[in-house]
């Protein structure tokens, strides 16, 4: 094995990188505007929900109740009638309906506890979910506002202080940009270096470095730190401007923490890269398995939805996938300011499948090349 | 006057040219391929185009064949402008258009009656006409015993055999082939051409336009237009040629064609007898080298020994286990059985010594071409641990030997091929090896480049005594061997100097005495000879009685490339389209699998139920009350409890580890206090690094708190709760625990149902643009409709084999059940699949490369599907673009369908509605993609 060698083939590799324009655009796409509309776009709870009320009341309060309803949290309430209401809903029209009873406000005066009626579109369920939280919310302020002109109402002895750690306001934005960072990392890498021991053996370069005195070992590693650097340098700048500039998160634990345990990571998804590399006759065929590989890593690593509500099976399976250790070390590192003896455990796992992964491309990576 | 006026020559002027070119220029982008061409070529006859790679000979060719967009001047062919749509459409069945590129326009997965059958079908042959056409083609060329071959695995003659049988099984009246015999060995050169002269024989009136780099091949041609840098320098017939220029040879006519300025540079290799030296070593030995793959032997025991100093050719077909040799002596493949030496030691893989002693340039330009030509050589030089010091020395000496110095920073895409083959060298010089092995670094240069990059081998090997084993094709290249070895099917055949080898056999040239060992070796018997035109064994009744009969029953048929739509020119793309698809293990999986993989992982993955949080209390009080509060919270099915937190640092260590999602705090006294009804405070801390979780966490913990409260109060006071002013009643509709399957599965289904078939669809005709096989679209009477309707049929019926798939899976293994008609989800399902794969058409017209074509489809498939067709926002929801969007999207439709169907209880009168906007989608996507998709090369 040569040092030299291997400084000498990753340069290779930086320099056919710097002359490939369309990879590079995707690089800086993937750190800049991607991470923005990503850390964006995360819908806000609720946003303009389709709302229609059935006023059978048509009283002071009924009508207090309708107006409470309005942009940007809810549309304008449609007015319908009983009939109208399940036809709309079959149609998707609207998300919720809300049916105020005949007398509803002569009941209450009078202390018979009338009801209200909600009906919610549980196939909508993150709309449905929070949405009708909001819906009570709205209906009982504005009723017990009303009544409080009539009657007294208790205070309840108990209460609760809640506060939400690590992001108070419950900021999408800080948890859809650093997410986003992590699936492009995740992405980039396996793309850059797939593509780049594809496109060797298409222009039968890779047969050309194997008659010099070269080994596989030495071509994989130049691959492997090369393209890990490129895509870690990016991911430093895109904390460093997008997130922490551009989108003002703040960054609780240490960053070149983070980006040690990205290493790690990088170390390991490069070398998944080379084997899906090895796996696919052409180019084409590394795209379809890139997919059908980048999908269950970023879906079910627990960067998307929480790692604890899925089948314990998949929990199990997904403790082999890198991405799932570098999740829990990015998100315990940036927002809880997570030090290295709290993730240590990570950072072996990371390791430990590193090599496994590096070893076992390294295999295939020989044999293909016979 | 080497310019003199390109007129049609005298010899033909009974008959009007079959083409005729009046100032025709082409560019790609700054690239100047042909320069104002003017020119009438003859009709009845072989008519060659001679000249280097890159000079505008395969531009010319597919202009005339109507392949390429006309950009400037007029060309007219068959009595017509070719420029005009109508008249390509009336003549392109009388037209055969054979692309360079060994079977560039065949389906290597298909097999080789599949492939004729498939150009059979596109010009409109019933089965019983196909049939006793392609038997006939077979039996002519002799590929009969290889009907099920597939392509892809044919020697390089034979695919070209193949190319010919797919061009002519429409009885064309213009043959064109662009280098048909390229790469090709010379026992397949001469029966190609054998077949072509039977043919031209049977059909006098034939025209055949060829171009070719092998002037020897050329000489036998009826009429010859010679090119340079996009421009015609002369015509003639070869003998006239030969007779202006004053030349023996076309190569050396050519030459002398030459603009002065192209050929100050050209010398005549000047061929040195080697002096052998006294101390004289084997430099390369090989003893009974084998090569097996699987039950392949692709080299049968070959043995050899090449001294110190020698240029040894190695000469034989495509296939014929050249490659493979020159593999093992460079340690690249370790042989099956038999030892290779190099300086009398056996080859190992990991002698890194020997490497550095060698140099070796494979079959194709293998250098980086992302790298300046600086930077390869820099960069090999370092490889090879030249000392640093050196480097930038040897470099200079390697740019001047070898005529670099001008290129130096130039990347090597911008530079011509024999300046590229140059680089090679230098590159496999640069570390001065002893050994060079050279695997065809003549194919595709033109004779000027060929010629000087000899001399620089004749000098290596006089000069510096460096051995070199180099394969070529070219017999004037091997007769300046010192010694050449001529292989067949794995084995050498014979080895000795060219001129003993002539000899021996008693032939007048090299290539007659090869021919000679091929044949005596069977090369040309069974599989390759041509057999007599008609296999009656093959046909089992009623012989086509003659050859007029045969142009009679053809004349039907011509009329039908003009016609507009042809059920049986679709169905014909949809076979293959399918046969292909049965082929690729990798995208067939991808079609069935993928979505059921996917269907799996976002099921799974994208879940909104929370559960199995964790959480830890911080009990300061330790009262049955504060017991029963955190009992309270681990009895749910949304909380597990982790051991107490016993200080602050605990709860800020162990929530900042993410073990626990949610710390409550209570506080002491908190018994007592409730008891005396006095108020106190529950600190609750939850994690809020996610936020959808932290919000779902917030509600849980806010709806457990106050149905303590209410317990408490109600235990309390008895009977007499402290009533609510009113109720809010809420029904969940259509699914009423609130589940995230059912209210998930039939929003994937469309998701799924899309992507994938849209990008299979889009791969399916790009791949086609890549491969080079778009050109059958081009120059076959298929219309566009057809050929996108044909492409789209099978992943219509694969995407409808996949929504059952999908169906079953969300019904029975997740178990959501379907409550409405399942008639109107499949038809649903139906139209949408026909929209889905419609975008993956439209896709394709605008994408060039596979690649772009998968991230590209991803992209536009995947966003506006999930972010604005009602997935998790509805469309009344969104605003601006997004809304707009949404609204015509035929995702949102579809999930409407899908949802009304599954969760529901809907049927055909309910949504109506929905169905409309795919019904009118499906005519607009394909009216789209027809019109943009590009009938000619631009």
């Amino acid at each position: 094995m040569s040092l030299s060698n291997i400084i000498q083939l990753g340069i290779k590799e930086l320099r056919g990188l710097a002359r490939d324009p369309v990879l590079l655009v995707l690089i800086v796409y993937s750190f800049t505007l991607s991470v923005y509309t990503a850390a964006t776009a995360m819908p806000e709870t609720l946003n303009r929900a389709p709302i229609a009320i059935v006023d059978e009341d048509r009283s002071p309060l009924s009508t207090r109740i309708v107006s409470a309803f309005y942009p940007p949290l809810f549309t304008p309430p449609e007015l319908i009638t009983r009939s109208e209401m399940d036809r709309r809903m079959d149609a998707g029209s609207d998300t919720f309906a809300l049916n105020i009873p005949p007398d509803f406000q002569r009941d209450l005066l009078a202390g018979r506890q009338p009801v209200i009626q909600l009906n919610v579109d549980a196939t909508r369920m993150s709309q449905a979910f929070s949405g009708s939280g909001y819906v009570q919310t709205i209906v009982t302020a504005e009723v017990n506002e009303f009544a409080a002109r009539y009657r007294a109402t208790g205070e309840q002895p108990v209460d609760l202080a809640m506060r939400a750690r690590f992001n108070p306001e419950l900021n999408k934005i800080w948890f859809g940009s650093v997410v986003q960072i992590i699936n492009n990392v995740t992405m980039l890498s396996i793309v850059l270096t797939g593509t780049a021991l594809i496109r060797e053996r298409e222009h039968g370069t890779v047969e050309h470095l194997l008659v010099m005195p070269i080994t596989p070992f030495e071509i994989m590693v130049g691959k492997v730190w090369s393209m890990a650097l490129v895509v870690l340098v990016a991911a430093a700048a895109s904390l460093a401007l997008v997130v922490q500039g551009f989108l003002a998160v703040p960054i609780e634990g240490s960053v070149p923490l983070f980006l040690a345990g990205a290493a790690l990571h990088l170390f390991a998804t490069t070398s998944l890269g080379i084997f899906l590399a090895t796996l696919a006759g052409s180019m084409p065929q590394f795209g379809l398995l890139l997919i059908l590989t980048l999908l269950p890593l970023n879906i079910l690593s627990g960067g998307t939805t929480p790692r604890e509500s899925m089948p314990e099976e998949v929990q199990f399976i997904m403790q082999a996938a890198p991405t799932t250790h570098f999740v829990s070390l990015a998100q315990a590192i940036l927002y809880r300011g997570a030090t290295l003896d709290i993730v240590w455990p990570q950072f072996m796992a990371l390791i430990l499948i590193g090599l496994v992964l590096f070893s076992f491309s390294l295999g295939r990576f020989r044999k293909s090349l016979k | 006057m080497t310019r003199e006026s390109p007129v049609p020559a005298e010899a033909f002027p009974a008959t009007p040219p079959v083409a005729s070119l009046v100032n025709v220029g082409l560019r790609y982008g700054k690239t100047l391929a042909l320069d104002n061409i003017t020119l009438d070529i003859p009709a009845g006859c072989m008519v060659g185009l001679i000249g280097p790679d890159g000079v505008g000979k395969s531009s010319l060719l597919s202009l005339v064949a109507g392949a390429r967009v006309v950009q400037q001047g007029q060309i007219e062919v068959l009595g017509g402008d070719i420029a005009s749509a109508r008249h390509r459409s009336r003549v392109c069945p009388q037209i055969a258009y054979m692309p360079q590129g060994l079977g560039k326009n065949l389906y290597p997965n298909l097999s080789v009656f599949e492939n004729i059958d498939f150009f059979g079908r596109l010009f409109g042959h019933d089965r019983r006409e196909r049939e006793e056409r392609i038997a006939r083609l077979l039996g002519r060329t002799g590929l009969a015993p290889f009907a099920s071959r597939p392509a892809g695995k044919l020697s390089g003659g034979m695919k070209q055999k193949l190319g010919l049988c797919c061009a002519l099984i429409h009885d064309p009246d213009l043959l064109i082939l662009d280098e048909p015999t390229t790469g090709v060995d010379p026992l397949s050169r001469r029966q190609f051409w054998d077949l072509i002269d039977d043919i031209r024989r049977e059909r006098p009136g034939m025209s055949v336009i060829v171009a070719t780099a092998y002037m020897e091949e050329a000489a036998r041609f009826d009429w010859l237009a010679a090119m340079n840098a996009g421009r015609v320098l002369a015509v003639g017939a070869p003998g006239d040629l030969l007779r202006r220029t004053g030349a023996g040879t076309l190569d050396e006519a050519f030459i002398a064609l030459l603009p002065e300025e192209s050929r100050a540079t050209y010398h005549k290799v000047e061929l040195r007898p080697r002096t052998h030296r006294p101390d004289e070593t084997l430099a390369i030995e090989a003893e009974g080298l084998t090569m097996r793959f699987g039950d392949f032997t692709a080299v049968d025991n070959v043995s050899f020994s090449i001294p110190q100093g020698e240029i040894f050719g190695f000469l034989g077909s495509n296939g014929c286990g050249k490659t493979t040799t020159m593999k093992m002596l460079t340690g690249l493949l370790p042989a099956t059985e038999g030892i290779a030496k190099l300086f009398g030691q056996q080859v190992d893989p990991h002698d890194m010594a020997v490497r550095k002693r060698v140099g070796y340039m494979s079959q194709a330009f293998s250098l980086y071409v992302e790298l300046t030509v600086r930077q390869n050589l820099d960069l090999h030089a370092r490889l090879f641990h030249l000392p640093l010091a050196a480097i930038p020395g040897r470099i200079q000496e390697m740019a001047r030997r070898f005529d670099l110095e001008d290129v130096m920073d130039v990347l090597p895409d911008a530079l011509p091929l024999g300046i590229r083959q140059r680089l090679s060298l230098a590159v496999a010089l640069i570390h001065g090896p002893e050994i060079l092995i050279l695997d065809e670094p003549t194919s595709g240069v033109d004779p000027v480049a060929r010629d000087a990059l000899w001399q620089e081998l004749i000098d290596l090997s006089r000069n510096d005594n460096v051995t070199i084993f180099i394969s070529t094709h070219f017999m004037n290249e091997a007769e300046r061997c010192d010694r050449i070895s001529l292989m067949h099917a794995g084995k050498v055949l014979v080895s000795d100097t060219p001129a003993a080898i002539v000899e021996k056999r008693g032939a007048a040239t090299l290539e007659d005495a090869f021919i000679a060992y091929l044949e005596e070796a069977g090369a040309g018997t069974a599989a390759d000879a041509p057999v007599p035109p008609v296999m009656a064994e093959n046909i089992p009744e009623a012989d086509p009685p003659s050859a007029p009969a045969v142009t009679q029953q053809t004349d039907p048929k011509r009329d039908s490339g003009a016609s507009l739509f042809d059920f049986r020119r679709m169905f014909s793309y949809a076979r293959l389209e399918g046969l292909e698809l049965r082929r690729d293990p990798i995208r067939a999986t991808l079609a069935l699998v993928g979505s059921v993989l996917l269907m799996f992982i976002i099921g799974y993955g994208i879940s909104m139920d929370v559960e199995n949080l964790t959480f830890a209390v911080l009990d300061h009080d330790q009262t049955t009350i504060s017991r029963s509060y955190s009992l309270d919270i681990a009895g749910s099915r949304y909380f597990v409890e982790r051991p107490p937190i016993t200080d602050y640092a605990d709860l800020d260590r162990r929530m900042r580890a993410g073990e626990i999602a949610l710390a409550i705090e209570i506080p002491p006294g908190f018994g007592r206090d409730v008891l005396r009804g006095r108020q106190v405070s529950i600190g609750v801390w939850y994690d809020g690094a996610m936020p959808q979780r932290a919000e779902t966490v917030r509600g849980y913990i806010q709806g457990m708190h106050q149905r303590w409260l209410q317990e408490r109060a109600s235990r309390a006071a008895g009977a007499q709760t402290s009533a609510a002013l009113f109720n809010i009643e809420i029904r969940y509709r259509y699914n009423p625990d609130v589940e995230s399957l059912p209210a998930i599965v039939p929003a994937v289904i469309p998701l799924l149902l899309l992507m994938i078939p849209a990008m299979l669809t889009a791969l399916s005709v790009v791949r086609e643009k890549e491969l080079g096989s778009i050109v059958n679209l081009y120059v076959t009477p298929t219309t566009r409709l057809e050929f996108l309707l044909g492409k789209q049929l099978p992943y219509v019926l694969l995407a409808m084999f996949n929504f059952i798939l999908l169906v079953s899976l969300a019904i029975f293994f997740f178990g959501v059940p379907l409550k409405g008609s399942f008639a109107a989800l499949t038809l649903g399902a139906f139209l949408y699949v026909i929209t889905a794969t419609g975008m993956g058409l439209l896709i394709s017209t605008f994408m060039n490369s596979q690649i772009a074509a998968i991230f590209g489809t991803s992209i536009l498939t995947l966003v506006p599907a999930v972010q604005f067709s009602g997935l998790t926002e509805p469309v009344s929801s969104l605003e601006g673009g997004g809304a707009f969007i949404g609204h015509i999207y035929p995702t949102t439709h579809f999930i409407t369908i899908a949802r009304g169907t599954f969760s529901k209880a809907l049927g055909f009168a309910d949504l109506s509605h929905a169905f409309w906007p795919l019904l009118i989608a499906i005519p607009v996507l394909l009216g789209l993609g027809a019109v943009l998709l590009k009938k000619q090369a631009s």
